[in-house]
């Protein structure tokens, strides 16, 4: 379980980075390497260049910028876990953090990477699309935004161009009364999640989102009057209609059951 | 039994620190990857993708020739064969590299060198294979089918070995009340040592011998394997296995592996090394476990266990492993199912099947955690079905202490012992009238509360007349210890066995200590080097603190003979009027430190007189236990878990284990044994599967797909002991190495079965995991709708 030869660089620049990109069509960032490495190990990818991006120094920055935060790509969740990062309300992101995989991998492992992956079952992946974050993007030309809801294509598939790649995350900050639930079903500390629920509920606005994760695809969200619901089963399967949870019950159950708890987070 | 007399609180009973963790907890060991040899190159392999096929060529391109070696280039190079003297025991033969056919998913085909490991899986990725796929054989009830695809053509079926016991069994008929039936199944699994296997070869010019080094449990067997394998002398060959990073089993076979690079080293000219990779671990290597029974057990008027009646399977997998064969599992689920009861009607029908699965291994607990699992599970079924408690019913059967020595209805010996007394204690510790009060209340969240228990029994040190009736390729005699003093009072202990976590450097030392009394600090334990070693089978079977506790504490005691003759002399009395005292020999008029004897007797000859004894400070001492049936620790494991009906999740709420390893040599490393033993048997319970799809393919290849128990889902464990001796070892010492995991499957599926009984779910596959308890759960509310 050793890599196949690949070249390396490690650029120092977003614009070098893109540059790389954009000269070597199937070469791949590397940030943490949390995924990527064990990929190239098993010999699953075999970019013809790896392009380390973990000493660019604009993606390890982070900013309060008021009505929202941006943290770069490069930020670890071991950063995010330990509070070094500001929070956009209810301190979710620091708790979400806290349960991706082992402490090692979260030392290791980044944001922007993990949104770049797009698996399904990834922590951030749903809870960023229920907070409304966007996706900053860079490529040789120019710069762009993209709320993530509609960055993530499917299941490990995202819209960015191949030479194309994620500089940051802007997530807006929460109403200080606002609630966040989070709740992951797996079999184990420290695995992947078989179902994942995220509620904010926020009261100044009268809303309430539900988003459900580690489906076959992106994450569902279901936008609620905040006054007219309550965690009715009935109405949660109706949204999640078409996602094969009909004939296992045992997808049925954990999906409901983590929305559900993560609802519950919200009425504490 | 000798009694020990205790030496400044170090020597048997003590909690002593374990002597060789220095070295482990400070990232100091040197395991096979650490090594370097000068010119050193790496192997990867060539595995078959497919299951089941004949190999009809291997191309080599021929930028690769001369760095690959395939089936046609193993000059003289035999099969492995493990047979079996057991009637009508088929036999299988495993070439190093496939040849023919290929019969499982990683069966080696060929063997690609290179400067690096990434470069040699660059030489594997360019050979070309051409395998016409036949079908396979996934299932091992499907295997046994009349027209099954055939693995070894001229068997005419796919069965290693049938095995049947009837003890009177028509006769429980007429007296049988109750009964139950249930058909139960255990997962395929992979162990998984921290270390995986890994070999280094290389050929030494000096000494004419091929050295290998390998993380094995057994060094001389490998020696044998591999000697045999390889056309070589034994003395042509030495094995060593360096720090060992855990065994479990999996490192007490014969690998091709071995054989393959023991020949590879000598066709290049330089040292080659293969370092197995958790896929190859996964999907190629360590597989074992997977079980199917039928079973029924009968109920008398008087609700005592009368009868069993079963049929059992065993996925024994592609070819039978190098020494234990194909059969270690199937061939004694016949003689333990029975356990710790004592009922009078018992049959049992075993097959050992063969199917393109890696070959079955012996894993901790070897058969016994499978047999475990379906008694227990079926006894609180019968308890159930007669409305009793299931520690009553077991009370009303198990083996009484008056009754030890006790002959099973198996003629399995049970050495000492008290059952009813462990499950008592485990009653009391768990506190079962708290819990069933608490059941009578629903949870404020939905779970379900419940208890289960389980008890088994561990033979261990079991010897030469067991293993001569099974006739397998090992059998073990006297177990031997060259014990010497070195010039400066030190003490030299050299086993064939093999410490690789069991902390025998440290236990050892305290036999000896405990005989002669010297400082834990000059003594050393010497094992793992077939150059440096008297001959053993090596660590398995929780034998080691038995046979080689016996043959350390027999060198010794010779040894503290030729200390006194020499003390005597020096002393100026006899022989008859000296002692052994804290590292003195003490005389009448005086007394002389060992260190000083050791010291006369190499040192300055000179002063000792004329007819001193020419034996010297050296003697091989060998042990066998008075029977060498085995001991039979045992232990009743006692949980509480709360489950989720709804996601089926299992939370461990409490957990206690009340066990009996006789005299305790060091009780600080028993608990360590046992709650290392019970994460694995948590492993078993809830977590480890290898599932197969219909082509044989194994479909768990990375740790995110088969998963293993973390420190998060060890609960906190409470362990009594009790210590009643084994009248047959030379402390009274039991071996205790397995136990921890034989137990928790049985005892946790029955604390979910009791928590899920009012909703009528049952769970008889392990492992138990939430999928399975989800749709149970819904079976079994579809059942009462429809």
């Amino acid at each position: 379980m050793k890599a196949a030869a690949f070249e390396y660089a490690r650029p120092h620049t977003v614009a070098e980075a893109v540059g790389l990109l954009a000269a070597h069509a199937d070469a791949k960032i590397l940030a943490g390497g949390q995924t990527l490495g064990p990929m190239l190990n098993l010999r699953l990818a075999r970019p013809s260049m790896v392009i380390d991006v973990s000493r660019i120094a604009e993606l390890g920055r982070v900013e309060d910028m008021g009505e929202t935060i941006l943290l770069g790509a490069c930020v670890t969740h071991a950063s995010i876990e330990d509070g070094r990062v500001p929070d956009p309300g209810d301190g979710a992101l620091s708790r979400v953090a806290k349960g991706i995989a082992y402490r090692a991998v979260r030392t290791r492992g980044t944001i922007g990477g993990s949104i770049a992956h797009a698996d399904p079952a990834a922590d951030w992946l749903s809870l960023l699309v229920a907070l409304d974050a966007t996706v900053l993007i860079a490529n040789p030309a120019r710069r762009s935004n993209m709320p993530l809801a509609a960055f993530v294509a499917g299941a490990l598939t995202t819209r960015l161009a191949p030479d194309e790649m994620i500089v940051g995350i802007r997530i807006p900050k929460l109403a200080s009364s606002a609630r966040v639930g989070y709740a992951k079903i797996s079999q184990k500390t420290g695995e992947f999640a078989k179902a994942l629920g995220v509620a904010v509920r926020d009261p100044s606005r009268a809303t309430l989102r539900l988003v459900a994760g580690a489906l076959a695809g992106p994450p569902v969200v279901m936008d609620f009057p905040h006054s007219e619901f309550g965690a009715d089963e009935r109405v949660i399967l109706s949204r999640l209609a078409g996602q094969g949870l009909e004939n296992d019950v045992y997808r049925r159950n954990i999906h409901l059951a983590a929305l559900q708890r993560a609802l519950r987070e919200t009425e504490l | 039994m000798a009694a020990p007399q205790s030496t400044q609180g170090e020597g048997i009973g003590a909690r002593l620190l374990r002597k060789e963790d220095d070295r482990y907890m400070r990232g100091r060991g040197q395991f096979v990857g650490d090594i370097k040899l000068g010119g050193m190159r790496d192997v990867a392999f060539v595995r078959s993708p497919i299951a089941h096929g004949i190999l009809k060529a291997v191309r080599v391109p021929p930028a690769a020739r001369g760095r690959v070696l395939i089936a046609a280039d193993l000059d003289g190079v035999k099969p492995i064969r493990a047979d079996t003297a057991l009637a009508g025991f088929k036999s299988s033969v495993q070439p190093p590299l496939a040849s023919e056919k290929v019969r499982h998913v990683g069966e080696l085909i060929a063997l690609c060198v290179a400067p690096t490991r990434a470069e040699a899986e660059d030489l594997a990725d360019s050979i070309q294979l051409d395998i016409e796929e036949l079908p396979a054989v996934s299932d091992m009830l499907e295997g046994r089918k009349p027209g099954a695809p055939l693995l070894h053509a001229a068997w005419g079926d796919n069965l290693f070995l049938t095995t049947s016991i009837d003890v009177n069994f028509e006769a429980a008929k007429a007296k049988a009340v109750r009964s139950v039936t249930r058909e139960l199944r255990t997962a395929r699994q992979v162990m998984s040592p921290i270390e995986g296997r890994g070999v280094i070869a290389h050929w030494d010019n000096r000494c004419g011998q091929l050295v290998v080094h390998s993380s094995t449990q057994q060094s001389h067997i490998v020696r044998s394997g591999v000697a045999e394998c390889l056309g070589l002398d034994e003395g042509q060959v030495r094995v060593i296995a360096p720090d060992v990073g855990g065994g479990f089993g999996y490192k007490g076979i014969l690998l091709a592996e071995e054989v393959a690079l023991g020949f590879a080293t000598r066709h290049f000219g330089f040292p080659v090394r293969w370092i197995e990779d958790r896929r190859e671990n996964l999907t190629a290597g360590a597989d074992c476990r997977e079980h199917h029974y039928s079973l029924t057990a009968y109920a008398d008027a008087d609700g005592r266990l009368l009868a069993l009646d079963c049929e059992a399977t065993v996925d024994a997998g592609a070819y039978s492993a190098y020494p234990f064969s194909a059969c270690l599992e199937a061939g004694q689920i016949g003689s333990i199912l029975p356990g710790l009861y004592d009922f009078p009607h018992f049959r049992c029908r075993t097959y050992s099947v063969a199917t393109n699965k890696p070959p079955i291994l012996p894993y901790r607990g070897v058969a016994r955690t499978g047999v475990c699992f379906a008694l227990e599970v079926t006894l609180d079924a019968l308890a159930r079905e007669l409305g009793v408690e299931p520690t009553d019913l077991r009370m009303r059967c198990l083996v009484r202490p008056e009754q030890m020595p006790f002959d099973t209805i198996t003629k399995r010996h049970f050495d000492s012992g008290d059952y009813p007394e462990a499950l008592r204690r485990a009653i009391a510790m768990i506190d079962l009238a708290a819990v069933r009060k608490r059941q009578q209340h629903a949870e404020t969240d939905g779970r379900k509360i419940g208890v289960g228990f389980a008890m088994y029994s561990e033979q261990a040190g079991h010897g030469t007349s067991v293993y001569a009736a099974w006739g397998i390729p090992m059998v073990p005699g006297f177990e031997q210890c060259a014990a010497r003093f070195t010039p400066d009072g030190g003490l030299e202990l050299r086993i064939g066995a093999h410490s690789h976590g069991q902390g025998l450097e440290t236990t050892l030392s305290q036999v000896a200590h405990q005989l002669l009394g010297v400082p834990h600090d000059k003594i050393r334990l010497v094992h793992g080097d077939t150059a440096m070693t008297p001959y053993s089978t090596g660590t398995w079977g929780s034998r080691s603190m038995i046979m080689s506790g016996g043959a350390v504490a027999a060198a010794c005691d010779e040894l503290a003979v030729r200390v006194r003759r020499i003390g005597a002399k020096l002393l100026q009395t006899t022989f008859e009027a000296t002692r052994l005292d804290g590292g003195f020999v003490v005389g009448p008029a005086g007394k002389l430190a060992v260190s000083d004897i050791a010291k006369a007797w190499y040192r300055s000859p000179q002063d000792l007189p004329h007819d001193v004894d020419p034996g010297g400070l050296e003697v091989t001492a060998g042990y066998k236990a008075k029977r060498d049936t085995g001991t039979f620790s045992y232990a009743a494991h006692a949980v509480v878990v709360a489950v989720d009906p709804v996601t089926g999740e299992v939370e461990i709420i409490d957990y206690v284990v009340v066990e009996d390893g006789g005299v305790l040599v060091n009780p600080m490393i028993v608990d360590g044994q046992i709650y290392g033993g019970l994460a694995q048997g948590i492993g078993t319970a809830l977590y480890e599967e290898m599932p197969f799809d219909d082509r044989a393919q194994p479909l768990a290849s990375t740790l995110a797909d088969y998963l293993l128990p973390g420190p998060t889902e060890m609960p906190n464990v409470r362990i009594e002991h009790m210590e009643t001796p084994s009248p047959y070892t030379r402390f009274g010492q039991k071996g205790v190495g397995e136990g921890g995991a034989i137990a928790p499957p049985a005892a946790i599926t029955n604390a979910i079965n009791d928590a899920l009984g009012d909703l009528g779910a049952e769970l008889l596959v392990s492992p138990v995991t939430p999928r399975r308890i989800v749709e149970a759960v819904h079976a079994a509310r579809a059942g009462v709708r429809s």
